[in-house]
């Protein structure tokens, strides 16, 4: 693995949440290399930690023991406010259930990050639009949430997770409410973005339909990497 | 980000027009409800004020002891003076002889014998001075039944219940037979001129009202008056103020051993009227406190409820990077908008609603006339009161009940586990 290229390194580490009097172990020393315009995907069984991995990738969770990097910056000892601008500036968030806020038009809803941003006004409406343009909703830009299919919520979602440009999208079960023909078709803008924008994609996800898409994978299983593989030639890429 | 949770705020119905629509009535539900507590309060201890203690009554210290036997020969002497001084020492009020007396009301036939008698208590106020309050605060112009207000010391005004008793009617002649001040015989012919009803159950069933300078000629009693009364020129008794002026004046003007002294003499120390002012301010505190305290739980709920409705959207803007502080800065700012605005709204239809009855009333004459055998003095129309602190009370509920709300469901953001996100957002 490419240390330079690296967006994400985990170091040995490890999670516990306290159970009772007891802790259980969500994940267990691990370490992990993720390279830039990596195509990865974290599966595995109910409990096996992708979550638990996906939060810490985020910094939404921090690790008990271990080191953890994104993007060359150490999430160790850092406050809420810190991991929060790094969410803000460098990564994209995909939920399974879309998350779009209804009173929003499409445009709206894919401004917000960049507003978060501070980005002017002028420079918005171009990658807005832009964004738009790249997931296809372009005749649909002033749509509120509940005037769209699932799939154009997917879309609608997609491109606000990569409408600032993040270094690294992150991605729940995003094909879990959508129909395979949705799903295909969401999978394929991801590939072309991952392509396009080189912007390193992790996806949680126990879907089949996912996986001929996905040029690494990683499964897990009680808290461990069982295995790391590496698909040269994935099924629709 | 203003602008765009602004358009958010504006879209969104149920974060706006709906929680200012509950705040605006609930606001001016508190305002009337407080006003009106306050105005039936207030015209409670008015009508008692009006008819016989004022908010400040001046007499002779002997006349304070022995009031109940209406004692015109204790009365104050050179009251003309005395008002004179009163209105330069204590401008807060404003300050009205009173004469009242009692005796036999006489009613003659064609041929001058007696046709009918009745006791009567009569007053005699002051009619006819320039800028006299009188017939505003006994409310004659509303109260009057039938013919005019006295225009001539020697016209009267007796109440329509006494008028029926006697069976005379307005233009007829009636001679009182009593005492004077000096406890000689006196008579004196009234023309009647008005007959009236104060709507204040049996209180003024043996009343007539005459203008003083009548009165001081019936009895005797040039310059000298039974009582001096003041009034708040706003007509709103204030217990604590009164008390205070009444010791001051006391300590200054009054002898202890010459009981032709004056004597001032409080609202609250007339007649056990304290335990009515006690008892009205006690009832103030507790229904309003109760009331104040149920409206803020509401809008408190109410602002519980819309923070945590938005609970999935605080999660996205808390995943995609927005700080903490920020999100939490921004439901706070936003409740305390919609709390502001709603209680805006809320106060000016509650201040304009209490503006109305204040001015009009609420006629309950009906209800009153059931009472005839009673002896309790209850006003017939109740009036609310435009007061001051009706123009901030809304703000409690409206504003610092909705934004405390706000915070505390703010606080499940802050105490909220950031690792729960994602699962979060997909419930």
């Amino acid at each position: 693995m490419n240390i330079k290229n690296s967006v994400i390194k985990f170091n040995n580490v490890t999670k516990r949440f306290p159970v009772g009097g007891d802790y259980f172990i969500a994940l267990k020393n691990i370490d992990l290399l993720l390279n830039k315009g990596e195509f990865t995907g974290l599966v595995g069984p109910s409990g096996s930690g992708k979550t638990t991995l996906l939060n810490i990738i985020g910094g939404l969770d921090s690790a008990s023991d271990g080191n953890v990097s994104v993007l060359g910056q150490s999430l160790e000892n850092t406050s809420h406010n810190e991991r929060a601008k790094v969410r803000r500036k460098n990564m994209g968030f995909i939920f399974q259930s879309y998350n779009l806020l209804p009173v929003y038009s499409v445009f709206e809803n894919v401004e917000l990050p960049l507003i978060l941003n501070k980005i002017d006004s002028t420079q918005r409406l171009k990658k807005v639009n832009q964004a738009i343009e790249w997931v296809g909703l372009s005749d649909k830009r002033d749509s509120r949430p509940s005037m769209l299919s699932g799939g154009e919520c997917q879309r609608t979602a997609i491109a606000r997770a990569i409408v600032h440009q993040p270094a690294l999208v992150m991605a729940d079960e995003p094909t879990a409410n959508l129909d395979a023909e949705n799903s295909h078709h969401i999978m394929k803008i991801l590939t072309n973005l991952n392509r396009e924008l080189s912007t390193s994609f992790v996806f949680a996800t126990h879907d089949e339909k996912i996986m001929g898409y996905l040029k690494r994978i990683i499964h897990l299983e009680d808290g461990q990497i069982k295995k790391d593989q590496l698909i040269k030639n994935p099924k629709f890429s | 980000m203003i602008t765009f949770l602004t358009k958010g705020l504006i879209r969104d119905r149920t974060r706006s027009f709906f929680p200012v629509i509950v705040i605006s009535l609930t606001v001016a539900i508190v305002v009337f409800g407080s006003g009106f507590m306050r105005g039936v309060m207030n015209s409670m201890l008015l009508d008692t004020a009006v008819i016989l203690s004022g908010h400040e009554k001046v007499v002779t210290r002997a006349y304070s002891e022995e009031s109940q036997l209406m004692p015109n020969d204790l009365a104050l002497l050179g009251s003309n003076e005395l008002i004179k001084r009163l209105e330069i020492e204590y401008p807060e009020f404003f300050w009205t002889p009173r004469i009242l007396f009692a005796g036999l009301l006489d009613v003659p036939d064609q041929n001058g014998e007696t046709k009918a008698q009745s006791p009567v208590i009569a007053t005699g106020i002051d009619f006819f001075s320039n800028g006299s309050r009188q017939v505003e605060i006994w409310e004659l112009d509303r109260n009057i039944v039938e013919g005019v207000l006295p225009k001539l010391e020697n016209e009267a005004m007796i109440s329509s219940k006494l008028a029926n008793q006697l069976g005379v009617s307005v233009g007829e002649k009636v001679t009182f037979i009593g005492s004077t001040m000096d406890n000689a015989f006196s008579t004196y012919n009234f023309d009647i001129v008005g007959t009236f009803n104060l709507r204040k159950g049996q209180t003024d069933k043996q009343m007539m009202l005459v203008d003083i300078s009548g009165a001081r000629n019936a009895l005797d009693m040039d310059n000298a008056a039974s009582t001096i009364l003041g009034f708040y020129h706003d007509l709103y008794y204030d217990d604590k103020k009164a008390v205070d002026f009444r010791s001051k004046f006391n300590t200054l003007n009054s002898d202890s051993s010459d009981i032709f002294s004056p004597f001032m003499l409080a609202l609250r120390d007339d007649n056990q009227m304290s335990t009515i002012v006690d008892f009205s301010n006690a009832m103030l505190i507790i229904m309003g406190g109760i009331f104040l305290l149920i409206v803020m739980v509401v809008l408190w709920n109410m602002g519980l409820m819309n923070g945590l409705r938005r609970y999935g959207e605080v999660g996205l803007r808390l995943a995609i990077g927005e700080p903490k502080g920020h999100v939490y800065r921004s439901l706070v700012f936003e409740a305390f908008l919609i709390g502001f605005i709603g209680t805006i709204i809320g106060t000016v239809i509650g201040l304009g609603l209490t503006y109305y009855v204040q001015e009009n009333g609420i006629d309950y004459t009906k209800g009153m006339e059931a009472l005839t055998n009673s002896s309790i003095i209850m006003p017939n129309i109740f009036y609310a009161q435009v007061t001051t602190d009706l123009f901030y009370i809304g703000f409690f509920p409206g504003v610092f009940a909705t934004v405390l709300g706000t915070m505390l469901a703010g606080i499940a953001i802050y105490k909220r586990e950031m690792a729960q996100l994602f699962k979060d957002l997909e419930s």
